[in-house]
């Protein structure tokens, strides 16, 4: 503490310190008083209730097809809704959009900065989000004319002070919501650019986030650098409930199926389920054997895979109730970096630094 | 024994694990080995660490082991005495430990300087063992190029590391050069080998050098080694927690303190209730009818086909909830339908109109805002809806500045009027139940109208 030019400085200095410490250590007390009531309702594990839940089989999942094409490590990827075209990022700067089903390339699209971090299929098909380095989330319409120069139609829409980590349309073509790593997260009109609504309450680096699946919910979820998982309300921007189990970043979260639910995968090897009703983690997947980073994770169509992509170029695959894993499978010959279910959940998708795409079934 | 946090956690994990290995008792047996006229210091086998991860990683497939073993060897702790590819395999080839010294956790990012200067050295001594690869040799003739000023100062700092590697021990010769090697072998790897000490541009600043100093091997001082990487932008280290962050902190957890939570017991209940019932309908438990596109390989066939009735199985999802048959354009059509045989189809229209206003361009929304009200709220409105008088006061006051979330009171209202009361006897209703039991009361023709019908209607605002 430099000392102050005025005594009454000094005095008010150290009441506001004092006021910060007391705060603090109300803080505390109120996350222990918190914890031990949660704790008081944890009368079962999920895998014991699940006990009774009949085996899995054995899988066999294997590359159905591979796209080859980015000249560098893939960053992203998201499904078109029509169940076979796919939109992927790089960091070679290029967007592109395939139909996985014939691997053929449709569009492509090059940005002006490299590591484009985010990319999102809009609902209607006819357009895709993307941005990186250049903070910006912006759309590009896609057009039935492969001669078109579909950067010329570019619309900028979001705005951040940092990185793009993340986007995703909502259930509309109007509406983007972003977070960044200048620690937020926010909600766009397309159209526009307006800023609708702002997320602030990580302490860090946002990384990923995932809309709830209801059709008559208004909530996210998001995960960042400070190990928090929070869940949003987008209409007053304020944070619902905010989960910190993780021992490091969190680079992944995807909802449960039924919306009550959500997974994240972590850099600390794990992928953890939290429950919104009980406000709780209640099952953690790990293994000794299992010592990289989570870089995505997604849940298969009822809920009971959680398909875990990895840092060590892996993706394992696990039995959400029982909790054990059921599948390892290898392929990529660098991080696997991102992970999507297709919308009918008949296949999903893995991006790699190994630049390449798969689709597994 | 104090160590550095890493915020890599991986590498805090291998380091554990590669401490572990080279402990007396427990480890993996490291021997020196005869071979002909000489001695090999210091190895093990590759068979020996696969066994030792199996037994000490829980790892039941030596597959696996391999891969992991693969992967920490080309992170670089562990290496094969006679090969620049640092992978494991599962026989009797040999490896050597890492120094601690050349652990990728000290943030190296040696200068080309640094590996002109190794490579200059290697063609320095007479031994075959030692002799440049031809990678290394094109790189060397590259370096030699691109320094060709400065390539002088580089050979004499190579002199002066032979004179200083002369002073050891033979035998810890050996060791350090292996050790020397393998760390360029992680940080200028063989051509088609994975660099792994590439880094996800989002987690760089805060590495333990966020600004990427580069510091010297061999000890190099200045001389244009101290750039700065462009990329790396210092920037906030998380923010930190002022008053009005705790104050926020303590208000938010008084708010969870007086939530009710759900117990375990009808969570766990409620999850393997819900992946139950969905069981049958997740491709990857049950194989889809009539196939899986992706494996079958025909023409995008079973679940992509244009469905002209649909199936059992997907009616049968209608039945679960009212969010999935309000999901299912099918199922939405037939619930309006019946709620139109009812006459109380403004509830699920004034749902929709609602659900449209909120994906609706914000230029576009007060307008149709009002528009809702009018057909729905106002006096004498045509489709009229019933709502409690709360919900209508605050609807009405919300109107005044109308947003795309002026009707979420009334919207849920409604919704609950519909969950709780028409859908349940929908379900009973003969229009669902002939669906489901497939009793088909038209001929083949008009069902296809049925379907091109559905998709128009529902294209169209449904404010008839």
């Amino acid at each position: 503490m430099r000392s102050p030019l005025i005594p009454e400085m000094a005095t008010q200095e150290v009441q506001l310190n004092e006021t910060l410490a007391h705060l603090k250590s109300e803080s505390e007390s109120l996350k222990s008083k918190l914890e031990e009531e949660r704790a008081k309702l944890h009368d079962v594990e999920l895998h014991q209730v699940a006990e009774k839940v009949e085996g899995l089989g054995q899988f066999v999942m294997k590359t159905r097809r591979t796209l080859k094409g980015h000249g560098n490590k893939v960053l992203c990827m998201d499904w078109c809704k029509d169940k076979r075209r796919i939109v992927s990022s790089s960091q070679d700067g290029k967007v592109i959009v395939w139909d996985a089903f014939t691997t053929n390339k449709e569009h492509a699209v090059t940005m002006p900065c490299t590591w484009v971090m985010a990319c999102a299929y809009a609902p209607s098909g006819c357009a895709v989000a993307c941005g990186g380095l250049d903070n910006k989330c912006s759309v590009y319409p896609l057009s039935l004319d492969k001669n078109e120069n579909l950067a010329a139609k570019k619309k900028s829409v979001a705005m951040h002070t940092n990185y793009l980590s993340a986007c995703s349309f909502t259930n509309s073509d109007m509406q983007i919501l972003t977070s960044s790593g200048d620690g937020t997260c926010a909600l766009w009109d397309v159209e526009s650019g307006q800023l609708l609504q702002s997320f602030h309450g990580h302490a860090a680096d946002v990384l990923c986030l995932d809309l709830a699946p209801s059709e008559t919910g208004n909530t996210f979820v998001s995960g960042g650098c400070d190990k928090k998982a929070n869940v949003w309300d987008m209409r007053s921007g304020q944070c619902i409930q905010s989960f910190e189990t993780h021992e490091s970043d969190i680079n992944s979260v995807r909802y449960y199926p039924s919306g009550d639910a959500f997974a994240s995968g972590s850099d600390d090897a794990t992928c953890r389920l939290y429950d919104l009703r009980a406000d709780r983690e209640v099952a953690i997947y790990s293994k000794e054997s299992i010592i990289f980073g989570v870089s995505s994770v997604d849940f298969s169509l009822s809920g009971r895979l959680l398909f875990g992509g990895y840092n060590d170029y892996t993706i394992n695959v696990w039995d959400v109730l029982k909790g054990t894993r059921v599948s390892i499978l290898f392929g990529h010959e660098n991080r696997v970096s991102t992970l999507r279910v297709s919308p009918d959940g008949t296949a999903f998708s893995t991006g790699s630094w190994d630049h390449t795409l798969r689709i597994w079934a | 024994m104090q160590r550095v946090v890493l915020y890599i956690y991986a590498c805090a994990q291998i380091e554990d694990i590669v401490t572990q290995m080279q402990e007396e008792t427990e480890g993996v047996p490291i021997r020196t080995v005869k071979s002909f006229m000489t001695k090999i210091p210091s190895v093990v086998t590759g068979a020996d660490i696969v066994q030792w991860l199996m037994k000490n990683l829980a790892i039941e497939d030596p597959g696996e082991a391999m891969h992991i073993g693969s992967l920490i060897a080309a992170q670089g702790y562990f290496f094969p005495i006679s090969d620049h590819i640092l992978s494991l395999r599962d026989d009797g080839t040999f490896y050597r430990f890492q120094a601690p010294y050349f652990w990728p956790s000290h943030c190296w990012e040696p200068e080309n300087t640094d590996y002109a200067i190794y490579l200059c050295k290697r063609t320095m001594q007479n031994k075959t063992r030692l002799e440049l690869a031809d990678y290394e040799a094109e790189n060397l003739a590259r370096l030699q190029r691109a320094f060709a000023r400065k390539w002088e100062f580089i050979y004499m700092q190579a002199e002066a590391q032979v004179k200083i590697d002369r002073k050891k021990d033979k035998t810890e010769r050996k060791i350090l050069d292996s050790q020397e090697r393998a760390f360029w072998d992680v940080h200028r790897p063989v051509p088609g080998c994975v660099n792994t000490t590439e880094m996800d541009i989002r987690k760089c600043r805060r590495l333990k050098n966020p600004h990427r100093v580069k510091k010297s091997v061999y000890g190099l001082s200045e001389e244009g080694s101290q750039s700065q990487s462009p990329i790396h932008i210092p920037s906030h280290q998380g923010r930190k927690g002022t008053k009005e962050d705790v104050e926020k902190e303590i208000h938010f957890l008084n708010t969870q303190l007086d939530r009710h939570c759900m117990k375990m017991s009808k969570v766990a209940d409620s999850l393997v209730g819900y992946t139950e019932q969905y069981l049958e309908y997740d491709p990857f438990i049950l194989i889809p009818d009539p196939s899986n596109p992706w494996i079958s390989d025909d023409p995008p066939t079973g679940t992509w086909r244009l469905e002209k009735w649909p199936s059992q199985q997907r009616v049968k999802k209608w039945g679960f909830a009212l969010e999935e048959a309000l999901k299912d354009p099918l199922g939405q059509d037939l619930f309006l339908r019946f709620l139109e045989s009812e006459f109380s189809s403004e509830n699920l229209r004034f749902w929709l109109a609602v659900q449209g206003l909120k994906k609706m361009p914000q230029q576009d929304v007060a307008q149709r805002a009002h528009d809702i009200w009018a057909e729905f709220l106002a006096e004498g409105a045509p489709s009229s809806i019933n709502l409690d008088s709360h919900s209508y006061e605050r609807t009405n006051h919300n109107l005044k500045d109308p947003g795309r979330y002026c009707y979420e009171d009334a919207q849920d209202h409604i919704y609950h009027l519909m969950k709780s009361d028409s859908y349940s006897r929908f379900l009973r209703s003969n229009v669902y139940q002939d669906m489901l039991l497939a009793r088909r009361k038209v001929r083949e023709g008009s069902l296809v109208v049925f379907s091109v019908v559905t998709s128009q209607r529902l294209s169209k605002t449904l404010f008839m």
